[in-house]
């Protein structure tokens, strides 16, 4: 029966679809059956020492990383070409912009393990979940930069379009992507896995702030003045012409 | 115009003993779980001092509050929305829990359990947070008890400004008072503001302020916002947390837990009619001295039949208004003038009132020169500094302050008279321009205090919030997510926090 077992399959063409659908089902029960454990977990009342420069660090770098990932994997290929962007340009790019970023969100990161790990009050209130998400993304920031001295070999574009066509297949229900990122690297292979095991992860840790930091600008800018006052009433007060009313729930 | 109803509450710190009976009580009911032992809702200062947390008061260094931008905008003192936005990885303006104190249990166990030996056991403190010794308890949440403590720090209490306070470092010339501090339920809630996550509001019908725990992120930007320190971060549920108000008390028509406890009657609750129309432009006066005045301008009168008619439009229940009209809390603020909110230029519009203390007459008694003023003492010359208390009550202006004493003063002159030597002086009255009439009201309110001046407490209209259909076979009050317990211990989404165990010294 398992004559034909191939792990590449498992990974880049079964585990993609498991890691997101674990993702999302789980974000949406999340928030709806326990949203009291919705939380960041901000360890900064406990010791402000290494969080600022860490968390700013960590966060600002990933974020770039993050988005430079959206963007650079999930363009079409045809909207490259329609545009004359050159595939080596783009990749030049993602070096240039993606490894600083990367390295600071290292440096972040290795601040916050370390404070993590190392500071008593910290260790001490720190969940299993918390260390293992910490440590699965300092690893997958040092191998996404390892990734690099690979990258540099092969300034083509070649390479990179292949993990543009695998990720753009995955999301467009193309089953047979897996094949594209068979002969990668290994460097490039235990990236993807580790980043498709955090987003599985997701739902069940701290990392669930994420949804709520991308929300938190719209919802605070787009609220109309800054006080919130809420009634409870069953029937609503009658509107009141002139000035407008106190922003309610 | 847009009334609203806002329960609330005035301390009178002349009667104040500093039991801490109020803290006591509030911890025990609110604050005695893990990640909150450092909190109290509730807490007594001996000011002069620097306060819970340290220096509390200096806003150059916690950013809280409200500041009129120099185009006249009102606006967080942390920043805009965009700023406050850009703090949120790490928020330079947050206190860290050493600020307030590293909350500490004793080994007690020790002391029954330890061998024989030849010393006596001792129990000795370990750290609520990590569990390890902690050899000297460097803080608490009262260090400066009965000013504690070297002169030289307590003295960097904001409300010396502008007072040369060398001499109080004196013996002869010493000072103190109690204030008792909670969250100050503001018109204009500066926490509220600055929550991104929306999760802070003011309740419609009763003026309460309170954090949703559910919608609560952790963001933490109320805990600095706050210019009171009265936003606690709970490191154990990664949720902020405050003074509620004892809401659940409040709507069935009880005092507060720190109001019915506490043994020197000093506190007062009542209802006060606002409009809410006119909060904004009262916080951004742009004199910081003219905020008290503006502040009184938001009330309004319970008795006016314009006012009355209106409140009923916007939907205040007829006991309601009935109870503003009854408040204690409208006389001593409004018709006395004897209570103040703390600090108006932090421009929240605090609802939490306080009764300056009258102090001892300085030392010149004893040299048989009081400075008196047609009988009754120069209020100038009491023990505690009236600036003191206008930096503290009335954004330093003194005139409203001395007003108060003088007719505190007034009322013990014109009662002391009237008991024991039988004589009803209207003069005294008239001279701090009151009536005798009021000044016995003022006495029966403020100096006898019974339990049903002081509580007047319109209970809340069910009828009107909910359908008592719904919630038949409900769990009552639990932490949150409906009938859980709210614990996420052994849950799939938050993971397994291992309990921290407090281990006892064997010897």
């Amino acid at each position: 029966m398992f004559t034909d077992f191939d792990l590449d399959f498992i990974i880049f063409g079964i585990f993609p679809y498991v890691a997101l659908t674990v993702f999302l089902l789980g974000s949406i029960a999340r928030y709806e059956r326990d949203p009291f454990t919705w939380k960041s977990s901000s360890s900064q009342l406990l010791r402000r020492k290494q969080l600022v420069w860490g968390s700013i660090l960590f966060h600002v770098g990933i974020l770039t990383v993050f988005f430079g990932h959206l963007v650079g994997l999930f363009t079409p290929v045809w909207v490259l070409d329609a545009l004359g962007i050159p595939y080596a340009l783009k990749q030049w790019m993602a070096v240039i912009i993606g490894g600083p970023a990367g390295i600071a969100a290292l440096i972040g990161g290795t601040m916050l393990l370390h404070r993590r790990l190392v500071d008593p009050r910290i260790r001490q209130t720190s969940s299993y979940p918390d260390i293992i998400v910490m440590v699965l993304i300092w690893l997958q920031l040092a191998i996404g930069l390892l990734t690099i001295t690979q990258t540099l070999q092969h300034m083509d574009g070649a390479e990179m379009v292949r993990f543009m066509t695998w990720s753009q297949s995955v999301v467009t229900w193309n089953l047979n992507a897996w094949a594209m990122v068979v002969d990668v690297h290994w460097l490039y292979k235990l990236h993807i896995f580790l980043g498709l095991l955090i987003t599985m992860l997701f739902p069940f840790t701290r990392l669930v702030h994420i949804w709520s930091g991308f929300a938190a600008p719209f919802r605070y800018l787009m609220r109309p003045g800054y006080q919130i006052v809420r009634s409870r009433r069953k029937t609503a007060l009658p509107k009141r012409v002139g000035r407008p009313a106190t922003p309610a729930e | 115009m847009r009334i609203r109803a806002q329960v609330g509450m005035v301390l009178n710190l002349d009667k104040c003993i500093g039991c801490h009976t109020c803290s006591v009580t509030c911890k025990n009911v609110w604050t005695s779980r893990d990640g909150v032992e450092y909190a109290w809702f509730n807490n007594v200062e001996t000011k002069p001092g620097t306060g819970y947390p340290t220096d509390w008061e200096n806003q150059a260094r916690w950013k809280g509050g409200w500041e009129r931008t120099k185009s006249g905008k009102l606006q967080p003192k942390q920043g805009s929305k965009w700023r406050i936005l850009s703090n949120i990885f790490a928020n330079p303006a947050m206190p860290e829990i050493d600020d307030y104190y590293e909350p500490f249990d004793f080994d007690y166990d020790h002391l029954k359990s330890a061998p024989e030996m030849e010393a006596f056991p001792t129990a000795r403190p370990r750290s609520k947070i990590t569990g390890e010794r902690i050899e000297k308890i460097e803080k608490g949440p009262n260090w400066e008890e009965i000013l504690g403590g070297e002169f030289a720090k307590r003295s960097q209490d904001y409300n010396f400004e502008g007072i040369q306070k060398e001499i109080y470092g004196e013996y002869e010339n010493t000072f103190m008072m109690y204030l008792p501090r909670l969250c100050e339920h503001c018109l204009n809630p500066a926490c509220a503001s600055s929550c991104p996550s929306g999760a802070i509001y003011k309740r419609e019908e009763d003026g309460i302020v309170l954090i949703d725990q559910e919608k609560c992120r952790g963001w933490r930007m109320c805990v600095s916002g706050c210019p009171y320190k009265k936003v606690y971060y709970n490191w154990s549920t990664g949720k902020s947390e405050k003074c509620t108000l004892c809401y659940p008390r409040i709507e069935s028509g009880n005092p507060t837990v720190c109001s019915e406890t506490c043994v020197g009657r000093i506190r007062y609750l009542g209802v006060m009619l606002y409009d809410a129309d006119k909060i904004e432009d009262a916080a951004n006066m742009e004199n910081a001295h003219d905020l008290y005045d503006a502040q009184l301008g938001v009330f309004l009168d319970p008795k006016d039949p314009v006012v009355i008619e209106t409140a009923r439009a916007d939907g205040i229940p007829e006991d309601w208004i009935k109870a503003a009209q009854e408040s204690p809390i409208w006389k001593m603020a409004m018709e006395w003038k004897v209570a103040f909110p703390l600090h108006p230029e932090y421009r929240t519009l605090p609802m939490v009132w306080y009764i300056p203390p009258l102090s001892p007459i300085q030392n010149a008694a004893e040299a048989d020169a009081i400075g008196t003023d047609a009988g009754m003492p120069d209020v100038k010359t009491l023990r505690i500094p009236v600036r003191y208390l206008a930096n503290m009550l009335t954004a330093g202006d003194e005139t409203p302050v001395v007003t108060a004493l003088e007719r505190m003063l007034a009322m013990r002159s014109y009662m002391r008279s009237k008991t024991v030597e039988g004589v009803i002086d209207e003069a005294i009255a008239a001279r701090v321009g009151l009536s005798g009439r009021v000044i016995e009201d003022m006495y029966k309110i403020m100096a006898l205090a019974d339990y049903e001046d002081r509580f007047v407490i319109p209970t809340t209209h069910r009828e009107q919030v909910e359908e008592a259909y719904d919630l038949r076979g409900g769990c009552g009050f639990t932490d949150t997510n409906g009938c859980s317990t709210g614990a996420s211990g052994k849950s799939l989404f938050g993971g397994a926090k291992k309990p921290l165990k407090m281990p006892s010294e064997v010897m």
